[in-house]
């Protein structure tokens, strides 16, 4: 890639001020670096992932109100975690947190393990316990 | 507290504060000579794991061992502590700056506040070094970023202590020793012989055969979890290749630019040539992304894209292997 060929497409990391650094060739042929703005290629790319998320979490809160999986399930997707990575972060087996999945199992929780989702997800306990799916 | 610590912004971060640390260290090197020594190209599959919700794939070495490798290969040595107490970890962090040493860290990009919500995913092999403390922050020189930045105390031991896959578990590096005069040349040439043979690594996950591999799953994917998902799954390997810290191209316009500098220092021209060669193999990379972005925003005209990308692959994996066995006589 050409330095004068280093995209500057408007995009979400334009918005957040960030700037990366790309390496190319300047007119002899010769490597250097340049800033760039952003790339739209790699901007779709990454509003897919965004949007894949936001999918997931209404799907969650569907399957909430819907009285099909617990609370637990709308968070983890909020915060982006797999079934795999929550259960390294709660410190559990993935078989018992895939259990705490299911509403009426969740309902008999204790403080102390919903303690360690809010942690977790980092919110207040009250509202994996008061969620309402709004 | 804060220590006297340059911050150069770099393409990757694994290089990056591998180079930035040597310099702060008197060693002047560049960011490619880092990648290149520590044979950071690298292509793999994955196999059954599922990174995001999509096929794993990378295109770098698994986290660490550029660094490590580079490291040997130049005869510096580093010092790696990991950690298991939180209360620990910050307080050896600590002692470190009161004795004015500047400190790499690996750490969670979920936690990173600085970056934009677009970046924070669980991926736990980024770098970044700490270089002062005052009452609330930690001052963080982070080189994909272009300035320093800082991280509040709390969310530091966050992203220290992040967990999943790679947990960085507190990890802290610095070098302890630094070599007067590196050999340069034999460095250069063990780091570019471990490139090329793991690119034409006879293994099916592996380098330019792993290319082909994924290609082959790319013709299936439509037919076989439909056209969302297959979206889904060609926009994480864009991703992959695109993502901030790779210098563009899956980190080949690194690489060439590791080519171009090894050319001056071993008197080879033909590594020149090579370079140039590198460079359209990223530029090919990179109309990949152009055309697989355009199938998965559904802007394709094109009837059959996913054969139409895989054969865009394999036309790469074909250039890769003539590249890298070139390469490999280049310097035999």
């Amino acid at each position: 890639m050409k330095k004068d060929q280093v995209p500057q497409d408007e995009g979400n990391l334009s918005k957040n001020n960030v700037r990366e650094l790309l390496y190319a060739t300047d007119e002899q042929g010769n490597y250097t670096t340049a800033l760039s703005k952003g790339w739209e290629p790699k901007s779709i790319a990454l509003s897919n992932a965004m949007d894949d998320i936001s999918e997931r979490m209404e799907l969650a809160k569907a399957d909430f109100k819907a009285g099909k999986s617990s609370p637990i399930v709308y968070f983890m997707e909020a915060s982006k975690m797999d079934l795999t990575i929550l259960a390294s972060y709660v410190g559990m087996w993935q078989w018992r947190v895939k259990r705490h999945f299911k509403p009426s199992v969740f309902a008999g929780l204790s403080d102390k393990i919903l303690q360690k989702y809010a942690d977790a997800f980092d919110i207040d306990i009250n509202q994996l316990k008061n969620f309402k799916a709004d | 507290m804060e220590l006297g610590f340059t911050h150069h912004q770099s393409a990757h971060c694994e290089n990056g504060v591998a180079s930035n640390l040597l310099k702060h260290n008197g060693f002047e090197i560049s960011e490619p000579m880092i990648f290149g020594i520590g044979s950071g190209l690298f292509f793999v599959y994955i196999p059954f794991l599922k990174v995001n919700h999509a096929p794993a794939i990378s295109y770098r070495p698994m986290p660490g061992t550029i660094f490590n490798k580079a490291a040997k290969r130049l005869g510096f040595t580093v010092k790696r502590v990991k950690f298991s107490n939180p209360k620990a970890a910050q307080q050896a962090l600590d002692d470190n700056l009161k004795n004015n040493i500047p400190t790499g860290l690996q750490v969670g990009v979920y936690g990173l506040t600085y970056f934009p919500d677009e970046y924070r995913f669980h991926f736990n092999a980024h770098n970044c070094v700490v270089y002062g403390k005052t009452e609330t922050d930690y001052l963080v020189s982070d080189p994909v970023m272009e300035h320093v930045t800082t991280l509040t105390h709390k969310d530091l031991e966050k992203v220290r202590f992040a967990k999943g896959a790679f947990a960085p578990k507190g990890q802290m590096y610095y070098p302890t020793s630094i070599p007067n005069k590196a050999d340069l040349p034999k460095a250069i040439i063990k780091g570019i012989k471990e490139t090329c043979r793991d690119m034409l690594a006879p293994v099916p996950f592996v380098g330019v055969k792993g290319i082909r591999t994924v290609s082959k799953l790319v013709r299936k994917w439509p037919t076989k979890y439909g056209v969302k998902v297959a979206n889904h799954y060609l926009a994480q390997i864009v991703r992959m290749q695109e993502e901030i810290g790779t210098g563009g191209g899956g980190f080949r316009y690194i690489f060439a630019a590791f080519l171009q500098e090894s050319a001056d220092i071993l008197g080879k021209p033909e590594l020149r040539e090579l370079s140039h060669e590198m460079t359209k193999i990223g530029d090919k990379w990179r109309d990949f992304a152009v055309e697989a972005s355009r199938v998965y925003k559904n802007r394709s005209s094109k009837s059959d894209v996913y054969n139409l990308l895989a054969d865009e692959m394999l036309k790469i994996a074909d250039l890769e292997e003539a590249f890298f066995k070139k390469l490999k006589k280049a310097i035999a």
